[in-house]
Formats: structure tokens, C-alpha cells, sequence
């Protein structure tokens, strides 16, 4: 049998781990959630999944590659003494199983072989389709011991203004090519106008011109806009790894062998500080003469 | 206190991957190498611990001989001294004998760690679980995705995670295994004192068995294009106009 770890953070990202475990070619799929009033606990939920483990005798236990699904995964492995895969894309049952998995926050991809049995993998996001069940239909719910684990002792609320980077429709960056913390004045006047989230790469973050909020990237935040605009962005792989799920792209540099032109939609060859003042002006004309 | 740090030597990858001509690494002969993106940020919190506190701080890696540079990296930075597991560079090791390596080699030391600090994830590998490891193995209570790190004064240590809306706040007693991720600091850059006296700081080598991997890597693929065709809207400030078309086709405007 193929146990599903439900952890559902993000509910998406569960339903393509059901779908995942549903493609191994086993129909006995079993999601177990944990039913945790005392909040979350990574070794205490690790625990309760090993158990689960083996006393169903599942053959593989698939998890969503999200933060505690990858966690949750990796105390189980360590419990267990067993290999673990984390960010799957696809995997075949046998003795090895086959897979593969993303690295380089999906910039290279990894055909690889786990030994060992029971199989312990969490699925890449956005790597295969949603499985459509209800939940409540497929969820079997287990208790963990409240008094166990190490555990949250608080939270601590934030409040943040303006469009978060990760939800935002329109996000516009700078990146080295920007030259200093004053120059992001253009990046924000075009971002306020389109109701954009200002982000930036990481040699910006590095440089110390923006908060590492701002990042987009690999190690940053991973965004999923509309419109991506990137100006003066080389288009290294860990800035593509972060926004690589945007819809449209249009790149703003002036070397036009950059490589970020690979992947944009749209392309203005040209000094940033010339071309995003001229496109805000372009903005306000269009709309005053409206 | 004593603050060990553990960090992976990877190729600085710029904007294009190549692969080897066997498939099973990234082609390097034009690359720089550095540190994982979150180890960076461990290795600065490592020294300004030690700063605030007093004690030392290791360096550790498991890696290929050429790895020793980035170990001179970290203690041009301030870290004390480095503990280097050397590696046959035409084999990887996979997660778990990772974890039990560099177990053993904590085990071997003098001096008891109190806080053991991992990046949350390698940037090449990615695979989310060496630290977790090192802490079962060692018995140890471990938090993830640390963004925030305080010594208390009762010997524990209070990490705090960014999540959704907040940020949850693990304290935990020390020694404890802590992972961070980029955004816990600001790391400094190397002053030319700081490399002279890397040069002379302690590295000490051994060169563990490599088990046979359980997670045994086949090969890499580079992953299909997006096959984009790409439409060049102009030069300079001339292409603004083509650019507010584009927006207001979207439905920007």
C-alpha cells in the first residue's frame, strides 16, 4: 500500500501528492493527516507517520514538497534509517525505485535510484496534476501525543503593508543593474503605478540596496505573477528558479546576449534608467489622456 | 560556547547549466565555486555568536580536496578553524551518508558543539534532510528554517521561523541543531586581514569510506526549454510606447 502524508498547508500541493502516489501503480492509497491540537511538532508528526508506516506496511510514503511535508519526510527518514527523495517529479515502483527530482530549485532535473523499502519521497510542486477527491473522503486523521516534540512556544503576528511579493498579479524587479539603493526609485514609481510588488535578485540583497523580503530567487521568494518585469536581471539560475512560475516575462537590460532574453516574452534592449522612467511617463500620458 | 557551521562547496552556475559529457555533473570549467546561499548567512551568524559570546566556531565540509578554498572562504570571514571530510570528487554521497559522516566526525572531536548550524537545503541537491539527520543521530532537538537566532542566558536558544503572516518561535535547550535559510543576516565580506590569517587557521582533514549510496543519482537532464519566442519591443526609451501597448493588452493599465 502507498501512504499519502496529508499535510495541508496548501491544499493544491496535496492534492498533486495524492495524484503522484495515485500514478505508482498500487490502488491502495491511504492519506493519513495529523490531528495535532496542540499545533505543530516536525519530530512528534515524524513519529506518528513512522508508526503509521509500519503498521500498514506501506511500500512507498509520499508527502507535498512543501516546507513541513519536506521536514515531516526527512524525520521519518532519519527514524527509519531509510533514503529519502524530496521534490519528485516522477517515480516508477520497482526494486530500486526510479524517479526523478528537481535540483537547483528545478534548473536541473535528477534521474536517481532509491534503495530501500519502505520508499520515501515528497512531489516537486506544480510537477503533476491535482487529484480531484474531497478530502474528508480520503483523509484518515491520527493523534500524536501533545506532550511530545519540540514545539512552537509562539507566534508572533506581523503585519505587512503594501501587495505581498508572493501573491502579487504584477511584480516588477531590479537587479545589479540598478547600481545603488537610490536607484530603485524608478523600479517603485512604475511598480506603485501598476499596483505592482517591487522585488529584486540577489546580488541587490547581497549589495545591501533591498531587504532580503524582496528577493525573488531560489533562495528568496517564489513568485507567480501575471506580468513579470525585470530590469537590468542578468537572469542567473537562482533569480529564474524564483520566478520562473510568472506568466509573462518581459526583460529590461542593455546586453542583449543577457540571459534572462531566453526566457522573456518580451524584450527592450536598453539602460534601465533611460527605458522605466520613459514607460511610467508613457503610463501617465496614456491615462491623462484618457 | 563552541557554534560548528557546515557548509557545501557548489559551482557559482550564472545564468546557463552544461553538463559533463557524462551526464553527471555540472560542466565547471568556466565556473567559480562557492557556498549554498543559506550556509553563507550560517557561517555569519556562527562568528557573530562568538563575537557576542565568547568561545569558537568550526567550519565543516564533506568534500572534494578543492573544497579546502571555501573553508579558507568561511575562516577569512572569521570562523576559527575547519574540520575538512575529503571526498573523491567523481562520486557523490547521498543524504544519509552525508548525516552519518559528518556524525562521526563530531563524535571525534575534542570539544562538544552547543549549536550546530546547517543551511535549510543545499542549493544544488536540495534534498531537505542532512541536518534532521545529523540531530537524530545525535540526539539532539532540531529546528528548521531559522530566521532569527538569540542565546539565552539559561543555555537555550530561542529560533524563530517566518511563516505565513508571522513568525513562530521555537526555544529550545542547547546544544541544539538549528537550519537557516538566506535573510537571517547580512553576511560581511572578507577584510585582507581576515585572508591573510584564514591562511594560517587549522583545517583538520580525514578521508571517511564512501558507502554505497541508497539515493544513487543516475544522471542530470537539463530540463526542456520553455521554447519562448520572444518579441523585442525596442531599443532604449523609444521602445516605452510598444511597452504600454503590451501592458494595456494585458489589462494592466
Amino acid at each position: 500500500m502507498i501512504l499519502v502524508f496529508a499535510e495541508r498547508s496548501d491544499e493544491e500541493l496535496f492534492r498533486q501528492a495524492l495524484a503522484f502516489a495515485r500514478s505508482l501503480g498500487d490502488d491502495d492509497v491511504l492519506a493519513v493527516g495529523i490531528d495535532d491540537p496542540a499545533g505543530y511538532s516536525p519530530d512528534a508528526w515524524g513519529t506518528a507517520l513512522a508508526g503509521v508506516t509500519g503498521d500498514r506496511r506501506a511500500s512507498v510514503v509520499v508527502g507535498p514538497g512543501t516546507e513541513r511535508g519536506n521536514e515531516v519526510l526527512a524525520h521519518v527518514a532519519a527514524m527509519l534509517d531509510l533514503p529519502m527523495a524530496a521534490n519528485c517529479t516522477s517515480a516508477t515502483s520497482g526494486d530500486p525505485l526510479t524517479l526523478t527530482r528537481i535540483r537547483w530549485g528545478g534548473s536541473l532535473l535528477e534521474e536517481a535510484q532509491l534503495h530501500g523499502s519502505p520508499a520515501l519521497l515528497t512531489v516537486a510542486p506544480h510537477a503533476v496534476a491535482a487529484d480531484p477527491a474531497a478530502e474528508s473522503d480520503v483523509v484518515e486523521l491520527l493523534s500524536v501525543a501533545p506532550d511530545g516534540g519540540v514545539r512552537v512556544s509562539e507566534r508572533v503576528e506581523t503585519t505587512t503593508a503594501g501587495v505581498s511579493l508572493a501573491d502579487a498579479d504584477v511584480v516588477v524587479s531590479g537587479g545589479r543593474g540598478v547600481g545603488s539603493a537610490e536607484g530603485f526609485a524608478v523600479i517603485e514609481e512604475l511598480a506603485a503605478l501598476l499596483g505592482a510588488a517591487v522585488g529584486c535578485s540577489r546580488a541587490v540583497t547581497s549589495a545591501g540596496w533591498r531587504p532580503h523580503t524582496d528577493q525573488v530567487g531560489q533562495t528568496g521568494t517564489k513568485i507567480s505573477p501575471s506580468l513579470y518585469i525585470a530590469c537590468g536581471i542578468s537572469g542567473a539560475t537562482q533569480h529564474m528558479a524564483g520566478c520562473k512560475g510568472a506568466k509573462k516575462l518581459m526583460a529590461i537590460n542593455p546586453d542583449n546576449e543577457a540571459s534572462i532574453f531566453a526566457s522573456a516574452d518580451y524584450a527592450v534592449i536598453g539602460d534601465l534608467h533611460e527605458v522605466v522612467p520613459a514607460i511610467s511617463a508613457e503610463i501617465r500620458k496614456t491615462r491623462g489622456g484618457e | 560556547m563552541n557554534v560548528l557551521v557546515s557548509v557545501k562547496r557548489v559551482p557559482l552556475t550564472g545564468g546557463k547549466i552544461v553538463l559533463t559529457d557524462d551526464e553527471r555533473a555540472i560542466s565547471t570549467r568556466h565556473l567559480g565555486f562557492t557556498v549554498s546561499p543559506h550556509e553563507e548567512c550560517g557561517v555569519e551568524e556562527a562568528v557573530r555568536l562568538i563575537e557576542q559570546h565568547g568561545g569558537s566556531s568550526t567550519v565543516l565540509t564533506l568534500g572534494p580536496p578543492e573544497a579546502e578554498e571555501q573553508l579558507r572562504d568561511m575562516m577569512a570571514l572569521g570562523i576559527d578553524r575547519a574540520v575538512h571530510l575529503v571526498t573523491d570528487a567523481s562520486n557523490e554521497w547521498d543524504p544519509q551518508a552525508t548525516a552519518n559522516a559528518i556524525v562521526e566526525a563530531i563524535r571525534a572531536e575534542p570539544d562538544p558543539y552547543d549549536l550546530l548550524l546547517f543551511g535549510n537545503e543545499s542549493a544544488d541537491a536540495g534534498n531537505y534532510q542532512v541536518a534532521i539527520r545529523v540531530a537524530h543521530k545525535l540526539g539532539l532537538p532540531v529546528v528548521t528554517g531559522v530566521k532569527a537566532i538569540t542565546v539565552e542566558s539559561d543555555q537555550s536558544v530561542r529560533l524563530e521561523q517566518e511563516v505565513p503572516g508571522g513568525r513562530d518561535v521555537y526555544v529550545v535547550p542547547m546544544p541544539a541543531v538549528a537550519t537557516v535559510k538566506e535573510g537571517l543576516n547580512l553576511p560581511r565580506y572578507p577584510s585582507v586581514p581576515g585572508r591573510l590569517r584564514a591562511k594560517r587557521k587549522p583545517v583538520a582533514s580525514s578521508t571517511p569510506a564512501r558507502p554505497q549510496p541508497q539515493l544513487e543519482m543516475v544522471r542530470l537532464v537539463l530540463p526542456p526549454g520553455a521554447g519562448k519566442e520572444t518579441e523585442v519591443l525596442g531599443n532604449g526609451a523609444d521602445a516605452a510606447p510598444a511597452v504600454v501597448k503590451v501592458l494595456d493588452e494585458l489589462g494592466l493599465l
